[in-house]
């Protein structure tokens, strides 16, 4: 469409059709974000009530107290440790998606999406019946008569971890593949012709270029997990908290909501900052890439 | 070094149905990936697989061991008015917001990919945002903004919340298949005399339908879906289907829940499966 000199109604017109996007997210989230920023200053006066003010206290607290320091610390290395194994595991599974020459290709690519239509509460719980006194595990090593009373699993960080690598594990492979899938086979077989060995050939060629893939799906899991709070919730224990619990427990426990407000700043910060450093070094671009497979 | 040379050749004897990339890796290298891909896809289903087969346990237990096969407890959730009211609204909101996201979407994606404009960048970049924004933040800003205008918590909130979190999906999807379509078309249309308007129905649309409709699904399975930040945006007293299996949890695993999960699983995989086979039809339609 119009590729001749541009008139004034055909540059607006695209500002016209896009309005109702941005004005959506400009009243949904930008400007709650900006009243965030702001109620993060108000003085708290109990039971849901506050003052409109500029006082740091909550930030103060924020700082000095341990507790929310420990919120940080668990958060980044659960985050982290549920990345790593989500890479560990999910790229050889990208792989195989990638390279094989299995006739049905298309049903492992659809059994890889199928997790994301299932619900998340649903796939979350399901580990209860895996983990649980009266789960799959137990009641199999209790059948085979190795142990008398059940195994504790549930409600700790292990389960909390299983049940994030979980529900993070496809969005990992997909971006692993979507990389894999667009290397130029010549490219191997240059390699190989040239007298590289298989695994030579997989780390000097095959793994560099897939890197961005695995980059962009490191950031998605790492950025997901440390958002969460529901998981640990349904599988942890009261001592496996996120730094989300503690902005549910100030928002829906204490009524504090500036305080609040001050958690979902600090983890909007946080994460935010990772985001921008490795959009630095590796683009945005990756991650439209991988979501809209 | 003459294996190097006829790299493929090697490989054949064990190719077979899942064969192997024959430029790419060694036979044990190989295999190592076939074996841990299969225990990846075991790992993402047995967990829910299991929670199927419990669903028809007729323990009245949640978990195992399993006493019998039984109907029974789906029978018993049929008869639950709290979880029938869930659903119904869940089916609501998630219709809405498909609807809602869906107009929306295809009136975004027209505009980012057949104009050339200033600040696309960054209208890109807002779009990105609710994906990488952590929920729980999205979910504190905008409950915030609503106490700070002093409004009550309405299903008109939620409904809003889920319409912001699944736009930038469906823009994703709409736009990605307006790429593919040539101008040409709708250059024709226009130079016969149809306007913009007529040229969209006619010739845009039609093309456009798959994913429209795979849009639709996507947003209203994301609305279905969410229970992060749905737990912030409910209404007293208001339940969707994943909050109140949320609440349901709170007691003890019932094999009520296990039920209400196999149900949603059937409906929020089956509902995608017939799209895309209506899709596919669709796009055969056109040839």
């Amino acid at each position: 469409m119009a590729a001749l000199g541009l008139s004034a109604g055909e540059r607006r017109r695209p500002w016209i059709l896009l309005s109702p996007t941005l004005v959506t997210l400009g009243l949904l989230m930008v400007a709650p974000t900006i009243i965030m920023f702001m109620y993060s200053f108000y003085t708290d006066l109990g039971g849901g009530r506050d003052r409109p003010d500029f006082n740091p206290t909550n930030w103060v607290e924020f700082f000095t107290d341990p507790y929310y320091w420990k919120g940080i610390w668990q958060t980044a290395w659960v985050a982290g440790l549920t990345t790593v194994i989500c890479a560990v595991m999910g790229y050889p599974a990208g792989y195989l998606i990638a390279m094989t020459r299995f006739r049905h290709k298309w049903l492992l690519l659809v059994l890889l999406i199928v997790p994301f239509w299932i619900s998340f509460i649903i796939r979350t719980l399901s580990w209860i019946h895996i983990l649980g006194d009266q789960g799959a595990i137990n009641a199999v090593l209790r059948w085979l008569g190795l142990i008398g009373e059940p195994l504790p699993m549930l409600y700790n960080w292990g389960s909390v971890i299983m049940g994030m690598i979980h529900f993070l594990l496809p969005y990992m492979i997909l971006n692993v593949y979507v990389s894999l899938e667009g290397i130029d086979r010549n490219l191997l077989s240059a390699a190989r012709t040239l007298g590289c060995t298989a695994s030579q050939a997989f780390r000097e060629v095959t793994l560099p270029l897939s890197l961005p893939g695995l980059g962009a799906g490191s950031l998605l899991c790492f950025v997901l997990a440390a958002g969460a709070y529901v998981t640990p919730l349904i599988l942890g224990g009261p001592r496996n908290f996120l730094f989300g619990n503690l902005v549910y427990d100030a928002v829906m426990g204490e009524l504090d909501w500036p305080m609040g407000a001050t958690l979902s700043i600090v983890l909007l910060l946080l994460l935010g900052a990772i985001a921008v450093v490795y959009s630095r070094y590796m683009g945005l671009s990756r991650i439209y890439k991988g979501l809209s497979r | 070094m003459s294996e190097a040379i006829l790299p493929g050749a090697g490989t054949r004897p064990f190719g077979s149905r899942w064969g192997l990339h024959a430029l790419s890796e060694g036979l044990w290298g190989w295999r190592v990936v076939r074996a841990m891909s299969v225990l990846v896809y075991v790992f993402m289903f047995a967990p829910i697989i299991v929670t199927m087969v419990l669903s028809f346990n007729a323990s009245q237990f949640g978990g195992f061991p399993m006493t019998g096969f039984s109907f029974r407890w789906f029978g018993v959730l049929m008869q639950n008015d709290t979880v029938l009211r869930a659903f119904r609204v869940s089916l609501i909101i998630g219709s809405a917001t498909a609807l809602i996201c869906t107009v929306l979407g295809i009136l975004a994606a027209m505009a980012l990919v057949r104009y050339d404009f200033h600040g696309k960048e960054w209208v890109n970049a807002l779009l990105i945002c609710p994906v990488l924004i952590p929920e729980t933040v999205l979910a504190v800003g905008l409950l915030l903004f609503l106490h700070w205008l002093q409004q009550p918590r309405t299903l008109l909130l939620m409904l809003m919340g889920h319409v912001m979190m699944s736009l930038p999906y469906v823009v994703l999807v709409v736009q990605a298949r307006l790429i593919g379509i040539k101008r040409v078309y709708e250059e024709a249309a226009l130079s016969l005399g149809a306007n913009r308007l007529q040229t969209f129905r006619e010739i845009t649309l039609p093309l456009l339908m798959p994913a429209v409709l795979a849009g639709f699904l996507l947003a209203f399975t994301i609305s279905f879906d969410n229970v992060t930040a749905t737990l912030f945006w409910r209404p007293p007293g208001v339940e969707t289907l994943p909050t109140q299996i949320y609440s349901m949890l709170h007691t003890s695993i019932s094999p009520e829940i296990n039920a209400l999960g196999t149900l949603m699983v059937l409906i929020t995989v089956g509902l995608p499966l017939v799209g895309g086979g209506l899709a596919r039809l669709l796009a055969r339609g056109q040839r």
